[in-house]
Formats: structure tokens, C-alpha cells, sequence
């Protein structure tokens, strides 16, 4: 669905009921379990690599304060630099202008067909459905995105977005649907993975060789040269950047850097935190456009969408750092057992959890905010140390700010309580929190908590949920208690 | 008011109640990763081997011999040959049909493979970094075929991620290459090659040892 600031969100059903159905799903919690735990290792062992993991982390968030401080200037700077290099920038000011601006660029071709690069930007506002209304077929080029998009599903991780899906499902998949978009998968197909990567090589060839339009996201953009990079593994990205003859990036404003040598902080974070590789195989970087090689119309949308609100907010605007790296999930012992469908966003675990309140407003995702055990095991984890806990506590209290007329200690217990509510998420979440980091906490206490939370931890310290399972001190505390 | 124009306010509005300059940078981390004493050719040939890409260390007498042992290795024969690359390294013989730039999409499409040169190369994280100069092509050229041989010499080495951004010009067309494509978007099984070429074969021209 779309809120009134044209921001796409799913939100069907809430977070606890979706959880729920979740949790019953032996299958998606299996899937998801060896996933994030794999993941999870490589990306301990590729960073301890670098024992200099923790000044790169404080530089990273350094620069993206610095960049949020003068973002104004920067954004212009690019804009100069790209439109000096033969590019084009528009500005989205919501989903709906942005969706507008992409379509109409699309027609202008006078293409029916266009092939994406997987963007979390593109997703956010929907624009796959929004060409479809408009007659433009969009062809997901990514191996995970192509399976979620035959599928007629949704992304379930940042990273992996098809990781809930298992071989064989996907082979049916491909033999049920790949006929159906174009070339079909081969009558014999397997549920081996090296032949379903080859059904999805041929499946996708011929577009690539005939696209004459692509649709991207951006991972970065550095204002001082206007250069766009796209992280890649599969060579699908390279395939769109290049072999078409129009290409249109869609970017949030918040991915902007100030210069070229910047990267250098972020190109070694982003592969070890993500994949855990030491670099993904891919990573192209152009700057408008070159004569002879590659598109030769270049356009960048940037997109606000609720990002501007965010910045706004003093405790909240640290989460425009994110560079979807998804170490985030990986960590989560509430994600880890629901997997992304439950967040009902694009941005699924605890940075979807902090970002979709903050992109469409809490009142339409006021259950978000609590779909978190405040363990910070994904403080910890983030590369460019957005204190997620810290926002998650924050957005709650905005929560119940937003329902006038309880106390504000009742109304957070009342919210919490719907997450609490799901035993088996909360009994397993817990055990593995308890194993988790202990960023808010100081002596085995949670301290002040930050806005107006502070009614409710100025009288009294929160026990730390390492310290003690949160559901035992909610059982102790609350039920038979006074609530 | 254009939304450019309202997005810049918002933003200005946003940060307004902020400090003009946030605390410093703090730039506090390694320039290079590289342990003292290390060679970085080593650890290169070491890290692009370890994305079970094929590494050959050869000295500018052995390339065109390297070359022709690594086509033969694979069966390579018809290949994409870029602008300006010095066809004195190219081994000698007929097994091999050279096809030079210009090349559409659909004739690279029908090659078995391309040859390239690189810009530079990063030890710490075993990539290759490729800027369409003179014996790279055009960023189509190490795409589209299958098979991707690509000469680096050893002084084009640089130790870490740093050190090679300084060295690359940001404007031209850029690919970083770590490995060959690769997936694992079904139940983390790694697998080698989706769309960009499966097999990825780097040599490394040294200098003549004396
Ligand atoms: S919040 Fe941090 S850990 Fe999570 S996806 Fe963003 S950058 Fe990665």
C-alpha cells in the first residue's frame, strides 16, 4: 500500500500476526537459520581481517554525519558533476514523482521493455507495478529478484532476498513461470543449483542483448566527481549499465559522499559486512557518460520519499547511514525466526524496523518500533554504527506520543505487549539476545533512555535483556502483576 | 516551487538546528592492509586465486607462451581482441582467431572469450580494476563472452583499496573484478558464473628475475 506521502509499504497484516505465521513456517526458519548463521561467520572472519575494523566503522559514520550535515551542498555538487559528465538529474520529491519521472523517461524511448539491476530504492516506491499499469514490462535481471519476481513474492532479505525459498521450490518455479516471461527452462532442469543459475543465464540472455533501457539503483554517488557505483556479483548489473542505450538510476538522497577517496572506507566495509567477502566480484563505477562505451543517455533521479523527515529528526537521522550492507539481519534473533515477509516492508529486520517508521511515519508502522529484543547485537554489527536500539526506543516513544490519552508507560507496555504476545518468538529470541551485545546497557542496566522515554527511565533503570530473558522480566513484572 | 527546490529546503530545514561542522573525520585507519614485509604481487596472485579465479606468474619473455597455455586450457579459440593491445605478447600459431574492436554486443555474444589488460590491481582484496584504456575495450568487451584472460603487469599492483582509488581516474568508465561471477542467491551454494564470464584466468607479468 502507499501512504499519503506516496511511500510504498506492505504492512499486511502487523508485524506480530505476520510473525506469527512466520514462526509456524519450519521450512523459512530452517532456510533462514543457515543463511544468517553463514553469513554471520564469513563476515566475522573476513573482519577481523582488518584490524582496523572499528576506526574504519568510526569513519564511516563520521562521514555520513558530515555528509547529512551539508547534504544540501553536496546533493547540488552532484548534480553539477553529473550533468557536467553528460548526465541528466531529476528530483522525486515522493514515490509518486519519482515513478512518474522514470515512466515518462521509459516512454520517451519508446520502449515497452525495460531490465532492472536489484534496487532497494526501486522497490520502495514500487515502480515495477507502477510500468506495469503504464504497459512498461520490467525484468528483474538479478538471480535472488528473478526468483522473488517469477515467483510473484516479495523479498525476504536484503541480501539474499530468496534465501526463504529452497532448490526445489525454485526449480518448479522456473519451470512453472520462465515460459511465461520468455525463454523457458529447459524440460530437464534439475534442482541442482549450477543448472538452475544456467536456466536463469539463458532465461535472461536475450534481454540483456536487446535491452535498449535499464532501471538501477545506486550504492554511491561521490558529489566531487558525480561517479555512480553499483555492487554487484552476478555480472547482471554490469549487463544493465552498460549494454543499453539509456540508463536510469534511481538513488536516495542520502547515498551521496563527498568525494572519491571516501570509498575507500566504504568499499572495504560494505563486501565484508554483506557477503563477507573481502570484495564482491562487481563493482561499476561511471561518471555521466562515455562516448563509445556504454549507455548514451545517462539520467539520475534522486529521491526524498520521507527521507528529508527523517533528517529532520535529531535521534532518527543517524539511520540515512544505512548502506543496506544487511549485517543487520544476519544478527537479528528476532529476524532470524521470522524472516523479512513479517516486517511487511521492503526494508525488512532492524534496519527496517527503524527506517520504514521514520519513511512513511510511525502511526502507519507503529508496530515495527517493537519488532526488536533492543539486544544490539545489530549496533555492533553495523559498519557505519547506526545505534539501532537507540532508534527503535526512540520510535516507540514516538509511537505512543502518536495515541494521546494514556499514560506514556502504559501505552509502550500495551504496544510491546503485541510483540510479547508471540511466546515462541520471544522464548526463542531471547535465549539467543542473551548471547547478544549489550550496547544500551551498563551495568546490566539499560540507562536513560533518550526522548520522551525518559518519563519512564528517569523513574527507574530498565534491566538490561542480556541480564536476564526480557519475557522472564515481563512474566515477573507484568503478568499477574498490575497491567 | 520545483521539487528540487523544495527537497534542497527541507533539507536545509532539517539540519538547521545541527552545528555548522560536525566533529572531524576521523581518518584513523590503515592506509594498507598489507603485513610489512608481504609482497603484494604474493598476497594478489594468493586473494584472486582464492575467488577460484586462475592465477599464472610469468616474466615478459614467458607471457605469449602463458597466454597460449591458458587458451589451451580451456578450449579458448575465438576471442575479443581490444584497441591497442600489443599484439607482440599474443602467442604465435593459428589455433587462436583474434577479432578486433569494433565488435557489436552480438558478435561478442558468438566469442569464445576476451583478452584484456588492466588499470590495477588491489593485493589485499585480489581485484582487478579495468578503465577501458588502451588494451582493455569497452566495458561490453570483458562482459559479454564467457571467458575473461586478463594481463596485469606487477607494478600495477597497488597494496589496498586506498592506494588504488588514488591511482584510478574516477571519470573514466571503471570495473572492479574479484573473481569470476558468482551467485549465491540458492540456499548459499556459491556458484560461478550467471551473466558475466564464468571463468576468470589472470596473468602476472613480473619483471626477469636476474
Ligand atoms: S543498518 Fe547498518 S548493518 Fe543494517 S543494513 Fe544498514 S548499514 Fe548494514
Amino acid at each position: 500500500m502507499t501512504n499519503d506521502r506516496g511511500v510504498v509499504w506492505l504492512d499486511t497484516p502487523a508485524f506480530p500476526e505476520a510473525a506469527r505465521t512466520a514462526l509456524a513456517d519450519t521450512q523459512l526458519r530452517a532456510n533462514l537459520k543457515r543463511a544468517t548463521s553463514t553469513i554471520r561467520d564469513k563476515r566475522l572472519t573476513v573482519a577481523a581481517e582488518l584490524d582496523d575494523w572499528e576506526q574504519l566503522r568510526e569513519s564511516a559514520a563520521a562521514i555520513k554525519q558530515h555528509t547529512a550535515r551539508h547534504l544540501d551542498r553536496y546533493l547540488v555538487q552532484l548534480e553539477e558533476a553529473v550533468t557536467a559528465a553528460g548526465g541528466t538529474v531529476h528530483w522525486a520529491a515522493d514515490a509518486a514523482e519519482a515513478n512518474r519521472i522514470v515512466t515518462e523517461l521509459v516512454q520517451a524511448t519508446g520502449e515497452s521493455e525495460v531490465v532492472k539491476v536489484k534496487s532497494m530504492a526501486t522497490q520502495e516506491i514500487g515502480l515495477n507495478e507502477h510500468l506495469a499499469e503504464h504497459g512498461i514490462t520490467a525484468y528483474e535481471t538479478d538471480l535472488a529478484e528473478l526468483i522473488v519476481q517469477l515467483g510473484d513474492d516479495r523479498p525476504s532479505h536484503i541480501l539474499v532476498p530468496a534465501i526463504h525459498k529452497n532448490r526445489t521450490e525454485i526449480r518448479d518455479l522456473f519451470r512453472a513461470e520462465m515460459g511465461h516471461w520468455g525463454q523457458p527452462a529447459p524440460e530437464d532442469l534439475t534442482d541442482e543449483p549450477r543448472e538452475l543459475a544456467e536456466a536463469a543465464r539463458r532465461h535472461l540472455r536475450q534481454k540483456f542483448l536487446t535491452a535498449k533501457v535499464a532501471v538501477s539503483g545506486a550504492n554511491f554517488a561521490c558529489a566531487d566527481t558525480g561517479t555512480v557505483l553499483v555492487v554487484e556479483s552476478e555480472g547482471n548489473g554490469r549487463m544493465c549499465l552498460t549494454l543499453p542505450e539509456t540508463l536510469i538510476t534511481v538513488m536516495g538522497i542520502e547515498k551521496v559522499l563527498p568525494t572519491w577517496s571516501d570509498l575507500e572506507v566504504f568499499l572495504q566495509l560494505l563486501p565484508r559486512s554483506s557477503t563477507g567477502e573481502r570484495m564482491n566480484p562487481y563493482t561499476s563505477a561511471w561518471t555521466g557518460v562515455t562516448e563509445g562505451d556504454g549507455p548514451s543517455a545517462f539520467h539520475l533521479v534522486l529521491l526524498d520519499n520521507g527521507r528529508t523527515d527523517t533528517l529532520a529528526d535529531p535521534v532518527g537521522r543517524q539511520t540515512l547511514g544505512c548502506i543496506r550492507c544487511s549485517a543487520c539481519l544476519n544478527v537479528c534473533p528476532v529476524f532470524e525466526r521470522t524472516g523479512g515477509h513479517a516486517y511487511g516492508s521492503v526494508y525488512p529486520g532492524p534496519i527496517g524496523a527503524v527506517l520504514t517508521p521514520q519513511l512513511v511515519g510511525v502511526e502507519q508502522a507503529a508496530s515495527l518500533p517493537f519488532a526488536s529484543t533492543l539486544c544490539g547485537a545489530c549496533y555492533d554489527a553495523c559498519p557505519v554504527k547506526i545505534n539501532i536500539p537507540e532508534v527503535l526506543a526512540h520510535l516507540r516513544a514516538k509511537v505512543v506520543e502518536a495515541k494521546d490519552g494514556h499514560t506514556v508507560e502504559g501505552l509502550a507496555m500495551k504496544a510491546a505487549g503485541k510483540v510479547l504476545d508471540s511466546p515462541r518468538l520471544l522464548g526463542a529470541a531471547q535465549k539467543a539476545a542473551a548471547l547478544g551485545g549489550r550496547a544500551l546497557a551498563r551495568d546490566g542496566k539499560i540507562g536513560r533512555l533518550p526522548g520522551p522515554l525518559h518519563g519512564w527511565t528517569d523513574t527507574r533503570d530498565t534491566p538490561a535483556p542480556p541480564a536476564e530473558s526480557f519475557r522472564t522480566w515481563w512474566r515477573k513484572n507484568r503478568e499477574g502483576g498490575s497491567s | 516551487m520545483s521539487s528540487r527546490e523544495a527537497i534542497l529546503g527541507r533539507v536545509r530545514a532539517a539540519i538547521a538546528d545541527t552545528p555548522a561542522e560536525p566533529a572531524p573525520i576521523p581518518r584513523a585507519y590503515r592506509r594498507s592492509h598489507l603485513v610489512p614485509g608481504r609482497h603484494a604481487v604474493e598476497l594478489f596472485a594468493e586473494r584472486v586465486a582464492d575467488y577460484r579465479a586462475t592465477v599464472t606468474r610469468t616474466d615478459p619473455a614467458g607471457l605469449p607462451a602463458a597466454i597460449a597455455a591458458a587458451l589451451a586450457e580451456r578450449s579458448v579459440r575465438r576471442l575479443a581482441l581490444p584497441d591497442g593491445f600489443p599484439t607482440e605478447l599474443l602467442p604465435p600459431g593459428s589455433e587462436w582467431q583474434w577479432h578486433r574492436e569494433p565488435l557489436t554486443v552480438p558478435e561478442l555474444d558468438r566469442l569464445d572469450g576476451a583478452v584484456t589488460l588492466a588499470a590495477v590491481g588491489i593485493a589485499v582484496t585480489g581485484t582487478i580494476v579495468l578503465d577501458a584504456g588502451p588494451g582493455q575495450g569497452r566495458r561490453a568487451l570483458s562482459l559479454v563472452p564467457d571467458y575473461h584472460l586478463c594481463i596485469i603487469r606487477a607494478e600495477q599492483i597497488a597494496d589496498d583499496v586506498p592506494d588504488a582509488l588514488a591511482r584510478l581516474d574516477p571519470t573514466r568508465p571503471l570495473t572492479f573484478v574479484s573473481g569470476p561471477s558468482a551467485t549465491s542467491d540458492i540456499e548459499l551454494d556459491r556458484v560461478e558464473g550467471v551473466h558475466g564470464p564464468r571463468v576468470l584466468h589472470v596473468i602476472i607479468i613480473e619483471p626477469e628475475q636476474q
